[in-house]
């Protein structure tokens, strides 16, 4: 069965009819991220039908897909050329497509090394909530004519409107990935992956817990080698289950019905609150479980220049993100306005409106 | 129309002793520019065929300052035009005529270097070059690096999201920022981005980055620093055609390999680059290639193996690879002084900025050399070949009558083309007032209405730097009427100005 079709023209037209009846929507692809972002409201409205690759060419390193194609589709289009999403994309169930995995802007492992949705992203073609389709950057590398709203995208939970289409840059894999472990309290990973990224070795993943340091390279057998007689740290075997269960939360640290933090603050800061912590990017990337309140968590991870996002569990209808100074705050209604003037897309699920 | 003009230079130097009063009792005195020969300096930017000069310049010392100056602005509807080092080159920091230039350079401290977050704090007016040569001692660099790099200032490639050789593999501007602090229109002090890798909330630093002072400015930047690579080597290809060498970039890319640098420079621009800086390069060549690869020790060895095989089996005529750090360095500083060196065979140039998806370099360039035919102004072209920037420098001499228009009509011509390849009018340069009739080929009134509110979401007034960078609708009107489509001009007989 071929179930690449562009269904935008439907899309559109049902998008009108929200906006004339006022009726509220919950943009859906997957549905595989239902849990993240404040709660869900609006009418259901199905966006993984309009899929399939709509351009893909490994030399240009780029990547033009419907927002509704799975992500398993796209990366396996990626991996028969060799190529791949360069910031790993988390696949929370099979049904993750590509416009949720760029809306919510969550990234993989690699996120250090290769950067979020936000980076990758180089055009989109978009529904707005006015029923329009507009197009921003393009499929090109390097493109600063206009505003830079494609980017302003990722990560916007689509509050702002609907990606038809988007345009992505892919990397080539690595020709080898090899997982050294290493015993190591807080501290002592600390200190190994900050001496390891201080010598430019090529990590695409790291991962701290239960006293036990991995962490992940995109490189020969050689260069592992080399880094393992200067850094100590023993082959751990059988490694890409473990970064694939990692990335898509599949390990037993994520199996809990308490409230699961997801702390970014810079890799070298100090984050000392009881609990118990996951902690990947370098130390960028904090995954917590503790019994604090929301304030306490906040301002620890807010004097390190960071911030707290409450990703699974708890109060849904609180405060999910990191509250915002007030002129940001501002900027981000008028800027919904500009999108969405009639507030028909996502309703609150990012902040409340 | 004499007694206008002087009516019109008695309002203006009225209006400059106001703003000079004013802003004498809220700033030191050194930080207030108002005399005419003093403002002279700042009435252009890297583009120097558009001068405008300012009503007043301000050089504040402090973020204080700068928001000062904001919220006054703000409250009397004064225009202003942020202005870094003032390299930008596409009018971006032409002064508005009844405005405040707002320079950032005394803003210009390394506030620090933290090694182990592998990050720099920096104010605005700091050079690029100068946070690697801070950062250096940590073993640390910025990688972003535009040929301007010893001069332009931190805050304008923030606001330009400034590219440079090394963007295919270590992104733009935008790909090694953190944090950004800027002052709104309204005087208001605020920080996009963070300490860590994400950040809550729509991203507006990237909304931020290239948005070409027209949403806010910029106090304070910080940046990511990345390892200074163990090894890095260049590779020199000569090709006897340049649709051998694009294809030779594809087929490199093709086997895995992400070159640090990758830059093709076509025969013009390759001759004029060795007359000025004798770096060597093959003369008769139809195109150059320069490969850099970068890395461990091992790595590089490997690479650089594939990398010479792969450009002779792409036809390569001459193949050398750079044997120690100073032939390294002579064979990008051809490439890197390569618009000066072309500066030094015509009176004047003018240097464009598209881009386009590889695989059509070789139709661009047969078409541009066909314009340059068409209209008799030599062409020299530097092309970003990794990621597919093209720079089309067109010789004129200004002072043949009608050259210089001849010249932006032929560039005008170029970015359509690039567009109609389905690529983009500027690649890093950025709008600014010169291709700002381009962005009605490239965008149709719906985007255009689009970015038009975004503006007056940051500024509604329309204070910050207006005019630039965003046609209105009114504007692609009519250059839509002088074009029947992309490139052909309705009465290509007719001169337009």
């Amino acid at each position: 069965m071929d179930s690449n079709q562009d269904i935008s023209e439907v899309l559109q037209a049902e998008v009108i009819q929200a906006v004339e009846s006022g009726q509220q929507l919950c943009l859906r692809g997957g549905n595989s991220k239902g849990f993240y972002g404040r709660e869900l409201t609006g009418e259901p409205f199905d966006l993984s039908k309009h899929q399939g690759i709509v351009n893909y060419e490994p030399t240009e390193l780029v990547v033009t897909a419907r927002g509704g194609t799975p992500l398993s589709e796209i990366e396996a289009a990626l991996t028969a050329q060799q190529q791949m999403l360069p910031f790993e994309p988390p696949h929370f169930t099979e049904a993750s497509t590509i416009g949720g995995a760029i809306a919510s802007g969550l990234s993989g492992p690699r996120r250090p090394r290769f950067g979020a949705p936000r980076d990758l992203l180089l055009g989109i073609k978009l529904l707005d909530g006015r029923g329009q389709i507009l197009n921003f950057g393009g499929q090109v590398m390097k493109n600063v004519a206009g505003y830079d709203l494609s980017r302003l995208m990722a990560g916007a939970l689509g509050t702002l409107g609907i990606l038809l289409e988007v345009s992505i840059k892919v990397l080539p894999l690595p020709p080898q990935e090899t997982t050294l472990l290493f015993e190591a309290d807080t501290e002592n990973a600390h200190a190994i992956t900050q001496r390891l990224s201080l010598d430019a070795a090529p990590i695409s993943g790291s991962c701290h817990m239960d006293g036990e340091l991995r962490i992940r390279f995109d490189c020969d057998e050689t260069r592992v080698s080399q880094l393992q007689k200067r850094f100590g740290g023993e082959r751990f075997e059988n490694a890409e289950m473990f970064w694939q269960e990692l990335r898509d939360q599949q390990l037993a640290f994520f199996q809990t019905d308490a409230p699961l933090w997801r702390l970014s603050m810079p890799p070298a800061a100090d984050f000392a609150l009881p609990g118990e912590q996951l902690i990947e990017w370098g130390g960028a990337l904090r995954w917590f479980k503790g019994d604090h309140s929301m304030e306490t968590i906040r301002s620890a991870v807010g004097v390190t220049g960071g911030h707290a996002t409450l990703f699974r569990n708890g109060d849904r209808s609180g405060e999910i993100f990191h509250p915002l100074n007030p002129t940001v705050t501002l900027l981000h209604q008028r800027l919904k306005r500009v999108f969405d003037p009639k507030f028909i897309f996502n309703p609150g699920r990012l902040y409340p409106e | 129309m004499q007694g206008q003009s002087d009516n019109n230079s008695l309002r203006r130097q009225r209006q400059r002793r106001i703003l000079a009063d004013a802003f004498l009792k809220m700033l030191p005195t050194e930080a207030v520019i108002y005399r005419e020969e003093e403002l002279v300096p700042y009435e252009c930017d890297g583009l120097s065929a558009y001068r405008q000069v300012p009503l007043i310049v301000l050089l504040p010392y402090d973020t204080g300052q700068v928001q000062a100056i904001l919220r006054y602005c703000h409250t009397n509807k004064i225009p202003v035009v942020a202005r870094g080092a003032g390299t930008g080159l596409s009018g971006g920091a032409l002064p508005h005529e009844e405005g405040v230039l707002l320079s950032l350079a005394r803003l210009n401290k390394i506030l620090e270097v933290d090694q182990p977050n592998m990050r720099a704090r920096v104010q605005p007016g700091v050079r690029n070059l100068a946070i690697s040569d801070a950062a250096r001692s940590h073993g640390l660099y910025y990688a972003p690096d535009p040929s301007s790099q010893i001069a332009c200032s931190i805050g304008g490639n923030v606001a330009e999201n400034a590219g440079g050789v090394h963007c295919l593999k270590y992104g733009l501007t935008v790909n090694n920022l953190l944090e950004v602090t800027l002052i709104t229109i309204e005087g208001e002090q605020i920080t996009l981005g963070g300490g860590g890798l994400d950040s809550p909330g729509l991203d507006l630093l990237a909304l931020m980055t290239g948005s070409e002072g027209m949403l806010g400015v910029i106090v304070e930047v910080l940046v990511k620093l990345l390892p200074i690579p163990a090894k890095a080597q260049v590779i020199l290809a000569a090709f006897d055609e340049v649709e051998a060498a694009g294809n030779a970039v594809a087929v490199i890319i093709a086997n895995g390999i992400i070159p640090a640098g990758l830059e093709l420079m076509d025969n013009l621009s390759l001759r004029a680059a060795e007359s000025f800086i004798h770096a060597g390069y093959p003369v008769e060549a139809a195109a150059i290639l320069l490969c850099e690869l970068d890395g461990s020790e091992d790595e590089v060895t490997v690479s650089v193996a594939s990398v010479c095989s792969i450009l002779k089996q792409s036809g390569a005529s001459e193949v050398r690879i750079s044997r120690d750090e100073a032939e390294r360095q002579r064979f990008w500083a051809g490439r890197k002084a390569a618009f000066p060196a072309v500066g030094r065979i015509s009176p004047d140039y003018y240097c464009m900025d598209g881009t386009i998806p590889r695989k059509r370099l070789a139709m661009v360039l047969k078409k541009i050399a066909e314009m340059s035919e068409r209209y008799d102004l030599r062409c020299a072209n530097v092309f970003h070949a990794g990621d597919g920037n093209l720079h089309p420098l067109i010789l004129y001499d200004a002072n043949i009558p009608g050259e210089l228009e001849k010249a932006e009509q032929f560039g005008g011509e170029i970015l359509e083309l690039c567009v109609a390849a389905g690529g983009t009018i500027t690649g890093e340069h950025g709008v600014g007032l010169e291709k700002i009739d381009q962005m009605c080929a490239q965008f149709p009134d719906a985007e255009l209405e689009i970015f038009h509110a975004v503006k007056a979401a940051f500024d509604p007034d329309n204070l910050l730097n207006p005019g630039k960078a965003i046609p209105t609708l009114a504007r692609c009107a009519e250059f839509g009427a002088m074009h029947v489509h992309a490139g052909q001009l309705r009465f290509p007989e007719l001169e337009r100005f």
